[in-house]
């Protein structure tokens, strides 16, 4: 058990939507119409189904032979003469970033998204070590000035309104505090960014495929900033997950039609950008990290999560996600993927986001590499209950309903004092706001005069003799 | 489209196929109407139904949280209940799904494996089973929105989720489309989910209620008079939010459209 505090995922989404009336509104609306929009990406393509089915085996296959793929693709990377790393944990990661970094003498940095820099906590450590880190998605840099990680996979400020980013721009850059423009927004915080290219010493990437056959890999991005970072300083540091392998380029033909379809309802991204060597001149660095996923990988329940390519799918069409915004998980990983990937890391922290579902199956059905995600949720409370992480109320509750209903008699018995306390109970105990949730926002439902049973014995008395 | 006898003999049930009904915990002591319609509509079609008079409850609110010890008792004395039966149907999606989906931690005998291949829910056994082509008895003269229950939908396959491509089926509609006057209406957002989540809507109390309320805006936002669903556990959320907030709807179970009441 970790002396980190349990995150309470209910509580902050709770505040998300009292909060106001704009905000929650807002991101379930925008992220329920990027659904649409996939949804109709992928009806145009009558192999839907096959290509997921597809995309898994083959995540399967590369998943169940990784050490031969790792291996391949360090070999064929170090040919195109990339300089390839290998970090056990995100403080390895970290202090191989940092060594280069500092072999270089780089002073400011500019890095393009990277969840996996996230989940590494990567930009405290070099600011906390003189280096200066400048995110170069949009996103990601809304959420860099306001000092939050990002909230979605693929849409980092998404829970932010244009209003929210005109008053963090005026605060953080200077323009107009009331000038919401989106165009003005985004050209000033451009223009901002701009010059650092300019002058900075390295770009880092991710790498969304890392392809074994050829040891290239693969950044997508709408904004084209990865290429600019790699392409512009002369250093380039990927950070790349294990599980990011695929064997063969030609396996790309899968991966891209899925990917930007499934994260926000386009065809491709606007950048697909592969990566084979360092620019001339120029050194390339690749960072290949494990940070627990080796030890996930032998996880019989859970390993299959490893196939995420990260699209955020998941996260669009859960309905609890919707209404929760990102940040409620308090996690690198939000959604129905991060309910299943954050306790892998912490299983104490992260013991309630489990309960943060109703287990509607919709991350299952949309998920590219169909990873069993709403299953694994069920799996993962299995786990918590049987660490005696459940609530203290419920873990009471279970066992005495455990026992009664085990017992048909005590059973029956309880049944028949349940109505007639229903009906004298003061009106402050069943509609109060911390004794009984149910009632803050719904009537109870009547309890029955008469109870099914009592109907049948009384009115298939041929039946129920036979039964007794 | 078949007969229904023809049906009947496909399906090989005859006077002899021993059905027994399974009535979850909630609707015994909340909606009975809603097990006397099941119970009547099954009768209806000749068919020979007992109704096993120890049963409590599917086992469903531990397992869903993860606390298979508790819920281990409830099961073991479901599949006791049962496993005599050739036919189980219970009026309720997601207590069926629990019955054939989650009963995999307790000890795999047989009785358990017969008690999870034959539990039906009623609209799939309606459909799928007896291959229903007429409810000459059933009027209902209103505007009608269905709700498949995510454990109908994407546990049970009672109709096609929207995130799955193919070709679109809803068994709930077809079986609803065959009752005179009824006027199937579509929504929004006819498969996101309600909110109520088992023990989730007393657990997430705010997003629970934030997403019943959505689900009752849309059905009134397109004229809907009355939300049918075969889950009556989502329906005693959904009204608990429109009663509250002083909403114009009602909710009953499909069993009770398909028997012309009780009501």
């Amino acid at each position: 058990m970790s002396n980190a505090k349990q995150v309470d995922p209910a509580k902050a989404a709770e505040l998300f939507i009292i909060h106001d009336q704009i905000h929650e509104p807002m991101h379930d609306r925008f992220l329920w119409g990027t659904m649409q929009r996939r949804d109709a990406e992928a009806a145009a393509i009558p192999e839907w189904e096959e290509l997921r089915e597809i995309a898994s085996k083959i995540k399967e296959h590369t998943l169940t032979h990784l050490d031969h793929y790792l291996e391949e693709f360090e070999a064929n990377a170090t040919k195109r003469g990339a300089h390839v790393h290998w970090a056990l944990d995100a403080a390895e990661h970290n202090e191989i970033v940092h060594s280069i970094l500092k072999d270089h003498g780089v002073k400011e940095m500019i890095k393009s998204k990277s969840m996996l820099q996230e989940e590494c906590h990567m930009t405290p450590f070099l600011e906390n070590r003189g280096i200066k880190v400048i995110e170069s998605d949009l996103g990601e840099r809304i959420q860099q000035l306001d000092g939050q990680p990002p909230s979605h996979i693929v849409f980092p400020a998404i829970h932010k309104t244009r209003k929210d980013v005109a008053q963090l721009f005026a605060r953080t850059v200077g323009t107009d505090p009331n000038n919401d423009d989106p165009h003005l927004l985004t050209e000033v915080i451009r223009n901002n960014a701009r010059p650092r290219f300019l002058a900075t010493g390295a770009g880092m990437t991710g790498g969304n495929f890392a392809i074994a056959e050829t040891g290239t890999f693969m950044v997508c991005t709408n904004e084209g900033n990865a290429d600019i970072g790699a392409s512009v300083p002369p250093l380039h540091i990927a950070s790349i997950g294990i599980e990011k392998l695929i064997p063969r380029v030609e396996d790309m033909g899968v991966f891209l039609r899925l990917l930007a379809r499934s994260a926000e309802g386009s065809p491709l991204t606007q950048y697909s950008s592969h990566f084979s060597g360092p620019r001339k001149g120029g050194e390339l660095h690749i960072v290949l990290v494990d940070n627990g996923r080796s030890r996930r990988l032998g996880m019989a329940d859970f390993w299959h999560s490893l196939k995420c390519i990260r699209c955020g799918a998941c996260m669009n069409t859960c309905p609890v996600y919707r209404r929760s915004g990102g940040l409620s998980y308090g996690a690198t990983y939000s959604g129905p993927i991060g309910v299943i990937l954050d306790p892998t890391f912490d299983e104490f922290k992260y013991s309630e986001l489990p309960f943060h579902s109703t287990l509607c199956g919709s991350c299952s059905d949309v998920c590219p590499v169909k990873i069993d995600i709403s299953d694994q949720i069920l799996k993962w409370r299995r786990v918590m209950a049987e660490r005696g992480y459940l609530p203290l109320v419920k873990r009471m509750s279970f066992a005495v309903a455990g026992h009664v209903l085990g017992h048909p008699e005590e059973y029956h018995a309880m049944e028949k004092v349940a109505a007639p306390a229903m009906d004298y109970a003061p009106h402050f105990l069943l509609y109060n706001r911390s004794l009984n949730p149910w009632g803050r926002s719904r009537e109870l439902p009547q309890i029955a005069k008469q109870t099914f049973r009592d109907w049948y014995l009384a009115n298939r008395s041929e039946h129920a003799d036979d039964e007794q | 489209m078949t007969t229904q006898t023809e049906a009947t003999n496909q399906s090989t049930i005859s006077k002899d196929t021993r059905i027994a009904l399974f009535i979850p915990c909630y609707i015994d002591m909340m909606f009975p109407e809603v097990g006397i319609a099941t119970l009547q509509l099954l009768e209806r079609f000749g068919l020979n139904v007992s109704y096993p008079l120890n049963q409590t409850c599917c086992g469903q609110p531990m397992a869903n949280s993860g606390d298979e010890a508790n819920a281990a008792p409830a099961e073991l004395l479901f599949v006791e209940n049962f496993k005599e039966f050739d036919f189980i149907i219970g009026p309720a999606g997601s207590c069926v799904k629990q019955v054939r989906c989650h009963f995999d931690v307790i000890d795999q005998t047989d009785d358990v494996k017969h008690v999870r291949q034959r539990t039906y829910e009623l609209v799939e056994f309606l459909h799928d089973i007896l291959n229903v082509d007429s409810f000459p008895w059933a009027e209902f003269h209103h505007s009608v929105a269905i709700h498949n229950s995510c454990s109908s939908i994407r546990g049970l396959g009672i109709a096609k989720p929207s995130e799955i491509m193919g070709v679109p089926f809803d068994k709930t509609a077809d079986l609803l489309s065959k009752v005179k006057g009824l006027v199937l209406t579509p929504v929004d957002r006819p498969d996101d989910c309600c909110g109520f989540g088992g023990t989730f809507c007393v657990t997430d109390e705010a997003v629970s209620a934030r997403m019943g309320l959505e689900k009752a805006h849309d059905h009134l936002r397109h004229g809907v008079e009355y939300v049918v669903s075969p889950d009556m556990s989502c329906l005693m959320h959904q009204q608990g939010i429109a009663q509250r907030s002083g909403l114009d709807l009602k909710y009953i179970h499909v069993a009770q459209v398909l028997n012309g009441g009780p009501f």
